[in-house]
């Protein structure tokens, strides 16, 4: 107990240190002067929070033992009798927002972007267990391509949504080829400057991309090669609601675009699944749990980690056409290392590899801050932390997915 | 032409000054990865906090007091290095030492989250804004060089960060090579299994790499802010790549290849922003990276490292 007691009296005086600078003592501007604000009732409570806590560490730690093993694990593949549950999830999701509203339609549609990259994601840092920290960069091609052609050919989103997704693919197969025979954490730094040197060229290649301010103006997808707009912006040609003889709503184009993000989310969870029951998404999970094993057994390593890293890089180039058709403008801030970390996070908090924690934690990761926006200031706080927390309590993820494994009898 | 070693001159003179920055930052990344093979993605953060705790230090003496300015630069340097020590120590405690033996990428994982925790920290604490330092130094050494009469500048303030870096340098050389600690932090990095069988408190010596690490980049993050006289809390992001980036050049693992790699990192990227353009620098940096590492991976001064199956 003496001994306890001293660690929490150690520990408070460290707290001490370590708030004071930072929340002790703020600065303040005072027109050309600074000056410090003392408020050193931060530091009095983080000290006694600590002491507190750490006095009390043997019990507190017990539910996050717990915690290691005691939640729910997915069972290794859905099998038939799931068909119809499945189903009735589709349908909820794509009949709801017909009776939701546009503020709720629009955080919906947000979780399925962020679903379909999470998934995108998932497969290179999940299934092949390669740390892309440079996600963001190839989310940046896609949106700018889409841009780009329409900013020059004029072309329409689903034209370029195709050229979008092979650009992206063909960034990755030319980044990846170099840099897949790295050790992992090399790998994540090259990606993280790769997806930075992207960023940087999108704002100094001025004369292409627009710089800082980016490219505006960019159209929304069409239905059928109709406007979803008021007017036709062409002379003669019909729009969607004089088609179907409807009065002009914008609500239709917010339901319009949930659609179309929740088909490409449904897309590509539909595509991993079948490709991780493949022999390539077989060969991806036995190179992410021993490289060496598999390259005895005759696999190509950098072949097989190629195909992973060009396919995520594919559904970020989907995902970023959609994002600049969305927004209707894009600009070199969208695509910052924030982005990869906050998409990275959602996987590593669903669980890598697991697809429908993948897809649980999106909806968490996107619908908490909206929910608690007078929290906005701390939501990347609480990201970094809930990402240590993770890796230290469950590194596995909230939902893991069960491999299928014999276990001997005991 | 007879500007060009006068130009010359001045480009090495800063390209040195931004070097030394690098290689006190690379130092950190370095040791720790020698000894528990991990990147500490959050060590440019450390260093962005330095930079702060060097200004709060500084703010709270106050410029007009009549302190002389070495004694007024040395408090903010100890009181910085104290604050970064104690970071150092409570991130390795806090977010890496649950997580060792996990594999590589859980503890880049936590590291990566322990950086944008600190980030966001620092904001939310000290503002997001842009904080500007008061001009400690003002002037510099300027002469006159070659036939033209070019005007070589060399601002105080730089001066001070080749000097402190050097004596640190050296300093940090004797202490490796001869204390106790340093002959057991050097045991760890060449093998920890071992180390610890003959009896060297292996977790103290980790502790110690991370402390020692964090008060070398506060010293950087210090001298730097009083250089640019500006800071901000996302400074560290991109300043810790380059580090990074340093010290795999120098070769990751070994200290006199960090400050080798700090040295013509800074120099590299000080003759790009010269004579290609200034917004390219990070590039440059960035592409440097990834061609060491695509073709030297083991840098100029590190030994190759084997496989173990």
């Amino acid at each position: 107990m003496a001994n306890n007691l001293k660690f929490a009296f150690i520990a408070a005086l460290l707290t001490a240190v370590i708030v004071m600078p930072v929340f002790g003592l703020q600065l303040v501007r005072q027109g050309a002067r600074t000056l410090l604000e003392p408020n050193f009732q931060y530091v009095l409570i983080a000290m006694g929070v600590v002491f507190v806590g750490q006095l009390c560490r043997p019990w507190l730690a017990l539910p996050f033992k717990a915690l290691r093993r005691g939640l729910p694990v997915l069972p290794s593949a859905p099998t038939g009798g799931n068909k119809l549950i499945i189903f009735l999830f589709v349908a909820a999701a794509v009949i709801w927002p017909f009776f939701g509203t546009r503020s709720a339609v629009d955080i919906a549609t947000l979780v399925a972007i962020y679903v379909m990259l999470a998934l995108g994601l998932n497969i290179v840092v999940g299934f092949a267990g390669l740390l892309d920290l440079g996600f963001v960069g190839f989310y940046a091609v896609g949106a700018y391509t889409y841009a780009l052609m329409y900013q020059y050919m004029d072309a329409g989103f689903w034209v370029a949504l195709p050229v979008a997704g092979m650009m992206a693919a063909l960034f990755g197969f030319l980044l990846g080829f170099p840099v897949l025979r790295l050790r992992g954490d090399y790998l994540a730094i090259v990606t993280l400057g790769f997806g930075e040197i992207i960023r940087l060229l999108l704002i100094n290649l001025n004369q292409y991309t627009g710089g800082p301010d980016g490219i505006s103006g960019i159209p929304k997808p069409t239905v059928f090669g109709m406007e979803m707009t008021r007017r036709a912006s062409e002379e003669g040609a019909q729009t969607f609601h004089q088609f179907m003889g409807w009065t002009f709503q914008n609500q239709h184009m917010v339901i319009y675009l949930y659609l179309v993000a929740l088909a490409f989310a449904l897309v590509t969870l539909f595509v991993s699944t079948r490709l991780i029951r493949m022999p390539v998404g077989r060969a991806w999970e036995a190179l992410r749990e021993d490289e060496i094993a598999c390259r005895s057994l005759g696999l190509n390593p950098t072949r097989i980690k190629l195909s992973a890293f060009t396919l995520g890089a594919m559904f970020a180039g989907f995902g970023g056409a959609f994002f600049a058709a969305r927004q209707g403008l894009v600009n070199p801030e969208s695509f910052t290392f924030i982005e990869s970390a906050l998409i990275l996070a959602i996987v590593v908090l669903g669980g890598m590899g697991s697809q429908v924690g993948v897809i649980l934690a999106a909806i968490i990761v996107t619908v908490v801050p909206e929910l608690a926006r007078e929290f906005a200031e701390y939501r990347m706080l609480v990201f970094g932390l809930v990402m240590v927390l993770m890796m230290v309590w469950r590194p596995q993820g909230l939902l893991p997915m069960q491999r299928p494994h014999v276990e001997l009898e005991k | 032409m007879s500007d060009l070693i006068p130009q010359l001159t001045q480009q090495i003179f800063n390209g040195l000054s931004l070097g030394a920055i690098y290689a006190l930052i690379a130092i950190g990344y370095t040791m720790v990865y020698g000894i528990i093979g991990m990147i500490n993605f959050a060590h440019g953060e450390i260093y962005m906090i330095g930079a702060y705790v060097g200004l709060v230090t500084l703010t709270a003496i106050g410029t007009q007091t009549g302190m002389p300015l070495p004694l007024m630069v040395a408090a903010m340097l100890v009181v910085a290095m104290a604050v970064t020590g104690v970071y150092g120590y409570t991130l390795e405690r806090v977010a890496y030492r649950p997580v060792r033996g996990s594999p590589r990428l859980v503890a880049l994982i936590s590291a990566i989250g322990m950086s944008i925790f600190l980030q966001n920290w620092m904001a939310l604490g000290q503002g997001a804004r842009d904080m500007a330092v008061p001009a400690l130094f003002s002037g510099g050494i300027n002469f006159d060089m070659g036939t033209e009469g070019f005007g070589v500048t060399m601002p105080y303030a730089r001066i001070l960060i080749i000097v402190v870096t050097v004596v640190l340098m050296a300093g940090l050389w004797m202490f490796i090579k001869h204390s106790r600690m340093g002959r057991a932090s050097r045991a760890c990095s060449q093998d920890m299994h071992m180390a610890n069988l003959l009896g060297i408190d292996t977790n103290k010596v980790i502790s110690f790499t991370f402390v020692l690490g964090a008060m070398l980049a506060a010293v950087g993050g210090v001298l730097i802010a009083i250089t640019i006289g500006k800071l901000n809390p996302f400074i560290g992001f991109i300043v810790g790549i380059k580090a990074f980036t340093a010290a795999v050049l120098g070769g990751i693992g070994s200290i006199p290849g960090a400050m080798l790699g700090g040295v013509l990192l800074g120099l590299a990227e000080t003759f790009a922003a010269a004579y290609i353009s200034s917004q390219y620098k990070d590039i440059v940096a960035f592409g440097l990276l990834v061609l060491i590492l695509l073709f030297r991976p083991t840098g100029l001064l590190g030994k190759p490292e084997v496989e173990k199956v």
